[in-house]
């Protein structure tokens, strides 16, 4: 099948790749680029395992086409760190305990970051609402929760 | 028609670990050339800590910090001998285990370190910090670093350790068929609290008090997150998740998470967790399985809670709609 260029900027650097014309956006950054952040959970849709952000809106990678990524503007949980230090969500999980095997951690901390981008300051219904299109099996959400409230709090503490 | 309201409440044991033929772990430690610790495993971490806990529990026997205990269970071909991870068996198992086979390698290290300081090993203690001191002499000393570097380049030692902890199977006695399925046993209790809708079925799980006795809880943290996790999963498995929901028949079994439900974070049900620690005799450092047990005692507790709420017996899991109302409309044919 004739391949598609595609070339879209990740977590601020430039990518390019030919991928054959039906591949997921989760399949071209897992196994062509190599961003492996995104977990494929169900492939349909169900989960939110695959989240990622595309021109700043939240996303399921897994029924995203990567052809329709041209241009886009992605970011991911890899390219949340900065030289090293977590990014204030990913402190906050594992200040909070709020992962265990992991497998959603990328998908829930994607979901959270755009809650907390356009509402730094939620309530618990926010979060819970943000995070309602993921799914954990370990923690029981409750310490996931707790987490993007302490992220929350840590970023208006920062910013005061 | 009306909302109902219902208290139950469900107590259970539940073994650690099984009774196949024999349940043996086995574990190897060994030094780097700088003085840090590698145990070598074939249990495998699924997320619950496994080895965060062997690391401690490795530092904790051989007397060095936690930072500088590297855990690999890197492969189950390789590696030494483990039943598995379930069962909840992982930290009663490995754990002791590594206990002896962290025991072992600390007796080379102070061997050698004895022979750097030319003191007796047995007058030797670890500071807890990475060094080596005579007992009530602080001030003659020597760190491990320099301990495991004497033992590799110049003493030509093995720091090293080898562990095994095997339940021996228990067969049943002839006469009575009693026999000794688990060496050990955690405890749980919980009480909950629901709203049943008398004419649609639906429980709402409003609160769930727990109490666990889970011998010690050698990370505190970690036991919580267990058990935070552990009575959502079981108010889960009480109310919503099957495969087969008219078992033995396949007819609807739910085949993705559109079909098969769980509580999502807007349904959680106020939760309580109390943690006794009584350690165990035969744990590590008293530890017992807390893993599976966990969600247990919810389920128990939700159905006597609905029976208080609505008078019927649902004895089939999951407790659905469907079940309630059918138990619901038997009753009033009566």
């Amino acid at each position: 099948m004739a391949k598609v260029p595609v070339q879209f900027m990740l977590n601020g650097s430039e990518k390019a790749e030919f991928v054959e014309s039906g591949t997921t956006l989760l399949n071209a950054l897992r196994d062509k680029i190599g961003d492996t952040s995104p977990k494929g959970g169900c492939h349909q849709g169900t989960c939110g395992a695959c989240s990622v952000i595309i021109d700043g809106e939240l996303r399921l990678s897994c029924l995203t086409l990567a052809e329709t990524c041209i241009g886009a503007d992605i970011k991911t949980t890899a390219g949340l760190a900065e030289g090293g230090v977590l990014h204030p969500l990913q402190r906050a999980f594992l200040d909070a305990f709020a992962t265990q095997c992991g497998f959603c951690t990328p998908g829930m901390i994607m979901a959270a970051k755009v809650l907390l981008d356009r509402t730094p300051n939620p309530s618990r219904e926010d979060v819970v609402e943000a995070l309602s299109g993921n799914i954990c099996r370990c923690t029981g959400y409750e310490p996931i929760i707790q987490a993007v409230l302490l992220a929350a709090r840590a970023n208006s503490q920062n910013a005061a | 028609m009306a909302i109902r309201r219902g208290r139950g409440v469900a107590a259970i044991n539940y073994p650690t670990g099984m009774n196949l033929g024999g349940d043996p772990t086995q574990a190897l430690v060994h030094s780097t050339p700088t003085g840090n610790f590698m145990v070598t495993l074939s249990s495998v971490d699924l997320g619950q800590g496994m080895k965060q806990i062997m690391a401690q529990i490795c530092a904790e026997t051989i007397g060095v910090p936690t930072d500088r205990v590297v855990i690999d269970t890197a492969d189950t071909d390789t590696g030494p001998h483990c039943m598995g991870t379930f069962a909840s068996r992982g930290t009663h198992r490995a754990g002791n285990a590594v206990i002896q086979a962290a025991k072992e390698a600390r007796q080379v290290m102070l061997e050698v370190a004895a022979e750097e300081l030319e003191v007796n090993a047995s007058d030797l203690e670890t500071d807890g910090q990475g060094n080596i001191q005579v007992k009530g002499a602080p001030q003659k000393s020597i760190s491990i670093f320099d301990v495991a570097l004497s033992a590799h380049f110049k003493r030509g030692r093995s720091i090293s350790g080898r562990g095994m902890f095997l339940i021996p199977r228990s067969y049943p006695e002839k006469e009575t068929g009693a026999m000794k399925p688990s060496t050990c046993y955690a405890h749980a209790c919980t009480v909950a609290e629901v709203e049943v809708d008398d004419e649609t079925g639906e429980v709402t799980v409003l609160a769930v008090k727990n109490v666990f006795e889970i011998g010690r809880a050698l990370n505190p943290k970690m036991v919580e997150q267990q058990l935070v996790g552990g009575s959502w999963m079981g108010i889960s498995h009480a109310l919503y998740e099957t495969t087969e929901p008219y078992y033995p028949n396949r007819d609807h079994g739910g085949t993705d998470f559109n079909q098969y439900l769980m509580p999502g974070p807007g349904d959680l049900a106020k939760t309580e967790i109390i943690v006794l620690e009584r350690p165990s005799a035969d744990g590590p450092f008293g530890a017992k399985g807390p893993g599976e047990m966990c969600a247990n005692p919810q389920i128990p507790a939700v159905a006597n809670a609905v029976f208080d709420a609505v008078g019927v017996r649902v004895d089939t899991l999951p407790i659905t709609p469907e079940r309630i109302l059918r138990a619901l409309k038997a009753q009033a044919a009566g």
